[in-house]
C-alpha cells in the first residue's frame, strides 16, 4: 500500500471525509452533497451556467475579494490601534517597518476591486435579465450587499487616518447634515421643533449620529472601526447566506427557459 | 510644466517599456490564436506586424530613454484643454454611447473591437507622458478607476456582442445562444476546478497589484489644513459632481436614496417576461436604455469626470491641464425667481416686512417662489398622467396606477438631474425654487 492510500484508509481520514476520492461519477455527486463548502454548489448545472462568458465569474470573484477583505482584515487589526494617538503611527509602521506589510495593500487594493466586481455583477445580472421572475427578491438582496460593500469600503477608508482619509470622510458625511427633516442644516429640520426648543441639532443630527461628534474626531474613527470591523461584516455575511441560498432556491444560475 | 518632477521622462521610462511591451505579447498571444484555432493566418500575420512590431518598437523607444517623443503634440493637448468642458464632456460621453449602440453592429466585430482596445491603449500610452495626465491618472487610488473604465469597455462589448448575435438568432426564430448549452455536467470536476484556478489567479493578480502599487498615505490628518480639491471616495465622486447641480440634500441624500429604491423596484417595475436569461437588446429595448443611461453615463461618466477631470475648487481641467488653484472661473448664476420677478417684471424680490410673523414670511416666500413651485408641480404631479394617457398608454395599461406611478416618478427624479445640467448650461439657472430659510434649495 502506497502512502497515500495508507493515509486515505486511515479512520482519521475518513471520519473528515465520508466518501472516496470524487473519481467516478458515484463519488463526484457525493463530494458535494457531503462537504460543508461544496454543499453550496448543485450536484449538476447546465453548461451555460457555467461559461465564463456568461457569468463573467463576478458574483464568485467578490465573493472571494470579500473572503480576502476578511483574512487579511483580521490579521491588520492586529497591527493596528483605532486612537488618535496610534492609528496614523501603525499605518506607518504597516508602511515602513512591519513585515507583512503588504497586508495593507493587499486588503486595500482587494477593497477597490471588489466595488468594481460588485458593480460588474450587477451589469451581468441586469444584462442577463436574471432580475426577472422568480429572482425578484435576490437581486433585493443583491442591492442591498452592494451599498454594504461600498459602505465598508466608505468606513474603512477613514482608518489609516491621514489627510486622504479623514476629509473623504469629512466631504462625505457633510451629506448627513443636509438630510431633510434629520440633518442639522437639512429642509424641514423645522418641522421637530417642540416649542421653542430645537430637536435637530449640530449635535443631535444624522452627522453626529453618523460620527460621534462635531467633526471628524476620535469619535468617528472609533465608531468606524466597530463598524468596519463587525456591524458591516456580519451583516454582509448574513445577507450573503440569504444571497446564495436564494440563488439555489430560485432554481440556480439564470438561463433561458 | 509647474513644479513637476524635473526627471519625469526618465521616472516613466520602465513603466512604459513594459507597458508597450505587454501590449505586444498580448496582440501576439490574439495572433497566435486568430491562427493556431481558428486558421485565419492573414489576420494573423496583420496583427503581429501592425500591433506586435509597432508596439515593440515603442517598447524599445521607451526603454531606451526617448519617452520625450512618445507623446501626443503640444498644439493637440492644448487644443483638448481647451475645449474640453463639462459641457463637452457630459455632451460628448452621451454622444459616444449612443453612437456605439445605434452602429453596434458595427463596433461589435471582434475585428473592430480589438483594434479599438489597442488604439485606446495607445492614447492612454501617448498621454502617460503628459506630467499633468499622469500625476492624476497614477495616483495610487485613481489607478482602480482606471482598470474600471477598461474593465466595463471589455464586459460591455462582450454583452453587446452576445445580445447582437441572439437577437440574430431571435429574428430567425432560433432560441438564443444560451439554450444551445443547456446539456447537464458535474459541477466537481467542471465548476469546482474553474473556481479554484480563479481563486488562484486573482490571488496571483492581488499579490502584483500589491508589490507593484503601494497604497496611499499622506501627511496626518489634520482638521485645520483643508486640502484643496477635497474629495470623497472615488466611488462617491459621481454623487460629489451632483452638488455642482444640486445641494446637498438633493445630491447626497435624496438622489442616493432614490437610486437604491429604484435598482431594488426594478424586478417588481420590469412586466417584459421575455430576456431572462440571456443576453438580449432587442426583447427589451426600454429597459435595457434606461438600465445603462443610468449606469454608465449618469454613475460612471460622472465618477470619471468627478475623479480625473474636477481639479481645485472642483473647477474642470482638462485632462493634460496642470491643476492650478488660482484658477478663476466667473460664477453668474441665478435663480428662476430672480428670472421671473426681476428680468421678466422688473420689479424687486417679494418681501415680506421684517417685523411679519411667520404666516406671513411663509406667504411671501411661497410667493416669491411661486414659478418654480408651478413649475416643480407641471414636472412631477401633471407630467405622469400626461405621459401616461400619451407615450407610456401601454404601460400604463399593463401597469396598473401604483407600479406606473412609482416608474415615472422615479424617471422623472433620474431625469431631474440632466435637465438641471441643461437648464444650467444654458440660463445659468442655480436653484428652480430658492428658499435659504428653510434649507430648501431645488
Amino acid at each position: 500500500m502506497s502512502l497515500g492510500e495508507t493515509i486515505r484508509n486511515s479512520q482519521v481520514w475518513k471520519s473528515i471525509f465520508r466518501h472516496p476520492m470524487p473519481l467516478d461519477r458515484r463519488n463526484r455527486i457525493v463530494v458535494m452533497l457531503t462537504n460543508f463548502f461544496l454543499h453550496l454548489h448543485p450536484v449538476s448545472i447546465k453548461k451555460q451556467g457555467i461559461a465564463l462568458s456568461y457569468t463573467w465569474c463576478m458574483g464568485g470573484v467578490t465573493f472571494f475579494l470579500f473572503l480576502v477583505e476578511t483574512v487579511t482584515g483580521v490579521l491588520l487589526m492586529f497591527y493596528y490601534r483605532p486612537t488618535l494617538e496610534w492609528a496614523y503611527h501603525d499605518i506607518l509602521d504597516l508602511r515602513d517597518v512591519t513585515s507583512l506589510g503588504i497586508l495593507r495593500e493587499l486588503h486595500r487594493w482587494g477593497a477597490h476591486a471588489m466595488v468594481i466586481t460588485v458593480w460588474l455583477h450587477m451589469y451581468r445580472v441586469f444584462l442577463t435579465g436574471s432580475y426577472k421572475p422568480p429572482r425578484e427578491f435576490n437581486w433585493v438582496v443583491g442591492v442591498i450587499l452592494l451599498l454594504l460593500t461600498l459602505l465598508l469600503s466608505f468606513s474603512g477608508y477613514l482608518l489609516p487616518f491621514d489627510q486622504l482619509a479623514i476629509w473623504a470622510i469629512t466631504v462625505g458625511s457633510n451629506m448627513a447634515r443636509a438630510s431633510p427633516i434629520l440633518g442639522y442644516e437639512g429642509p424641514f429640520q423645522q418641522l421637530l421643533q417642540i416649542g421653542d426648543i430645537d430637536m435637530i441639532t449640530d449635535t443631535s443630527d444624522a452627522r453626529f449620529v453618523t460620527i460621534g461628534e462635531r467633526n471628524v474626531g476620535e469619535m468617528t474613527l472609533n465608531r468606524f472601526y466597530v463598524l468596519h470591523c463587525i456591524g458591516l461584516p456580519l451583516a454582509v455575511t448574513l445577507l450573503l447566506a440569504i444571497h446564495f441560498w436564494r440563488v439555489r432556491k430560485d432554481g440556480g444560475i439564470s438561463g433561458p427557459l | 510644466m509647474h513644479g513637476h518632477d524635473p526627471h519625469f521622462y526618465e521616472s516613466i521610462q520602465g513603466f512604459l517599456g513594459s507597458y508597450y511591451l505587454v501590449l505586444s505579447i498580448m496582440n501576439a498571444v490574439a495572433a497566435l490564436y486568430l491562427w493556431r484555432r481558428l486558421g485565419r493566418w492573414l489576420e494573423a500575420a496583420l496583427l503581429v506586424v501592425l500591433f506586435g512590431g509597432g508596439f515593440v518598437v515603442l517598447s524599445g523607444i521607451a526603454y531606451g530613454g526617448g519617452t520625450r517623443v512618445l507623446g501626443l503634440p503640444q498644439s493637440f493637448k492644448d487644443f483638448v484643454n481647451a475645449n474640453t468642458g463639462p459641457v463637452i464632456y457630459t455632451l460628448g460621453t452621451t454622444a459616444v454611447l449612443v453612437i456605439f449602440f445605434v452602429f453596434r453592429r458595427f463596433f461589435t466585430k471582434p475585428a473592430v473591437a480589438w483594434v479599438s482596445l489597442n488604439l485606446a491603449l495607445l492614447f492612454m500610452g501617448l498621454s502617460m507622458t503628459d506630467p499633468n495626465f499622469s500625476l492624476i491618472v497614477t495616483k495610487p487610488d485613481n489607478v482602480p478607476i482606471v482598470g474600471l473604465i477598461f474593465l466595463l469597455g471589455f464586459f460591455t462589448w462582450l454583452a453587446t456582442y452576445k445580445a447582437v448575435l441572439n437577437d440574430d438568432r431571435l429574428a430567425q426564430g432560433l432560441p438564443p445562444l444560451e439554450k444551445e448549452d443547456s446539456e447537464k455536467v458535474l459541477v466537481w470536476p467542471d465548476l469546482v476546478y474553474t473556481e479554484l484556478i480563479c481563486m488562484i489567479a486573482l490571488t496571483a493578480l492581488l499579490l502584483v497589484w500589491a508589490i507593484g502599487l503601494k497604497a496611499p498615505l499622506e501627511a496626518p490628518a489634520s482638521s485645520v489644513k483643508t486640502p484643496n480639491p477635497s474629495k470623497a471616495p472615488w466611488y462617491f465622486l459621481g454623487l460629489q459632481e451632483m452638488l455642482v447641480y444640486y445641494d446637498p440634500w438633493m445630491a447626497g441624500v435624496v438622489l442616493p436614496s432614490l437610486v437604491l429604491v429604484g435598482l431594488m423596484a426594478i424586478p417588481f417595475l420590469d412586466f417584459n417576461k421575455k430576456g431572462n436569461g440571456y443576453y438580449t437588446i432587442a426583447e427589451r429595448p426600454f429597459g435595457y436604455i434606461i438600465f445603462q443611461l443610468g449606469f454608465l453615463e449618469l454613475w460612471i461618466t460622472l465618477i470619471i469626470l468627478g475623479t480625473f477631470l474636477r481639479g481645485p475648487n472642483w473647477n474642470f481641467f482638462g485632462p493634460y491641464e496642470y491643476w492650478d488653484p488660482h484658477k478663476v472661473l466667473a460664477l453668474n448664476n441665478k435663480d428662476l425667481s430672480q428670472f421671473f420677478w426681476v428680468d421678466l417684471l422688473d420689479s424687486g424680490l417679494p418681501k415680506a416686512p421684517s417685523d411679519s410673523g411667520t404666516l406671513v414670511q411663509l406667504g411671501y416666500i411661497l410667493k416669491r417662489e411661486c414659478v418654480g413651485f408651478v413649475g416643480l408641480a407641471v414636472y412631477f404631479v401633471l407630467l405622469p398622467p400626461i405621459l401616461a394617457m400619451t407615450v407610456f398608454r401601454k404601460f400604463f395599461a399593463r401597469m396598473g396606477f401604483i407600479r406606473y406611478m412609482l416608474m415615472s416618478n422615479l424617471l422623472l427624479f433620474m431625469a431631474a438631474l440632466p435637465l438641471k445640467m441643461v437648464l444650467r448650461w444654458v440660463f445659468n439657472l442655480k436653484y428652480i425654487v430658492h428658499i435659504d430659510e428653510y434649507f430648501l434649495n431645488f
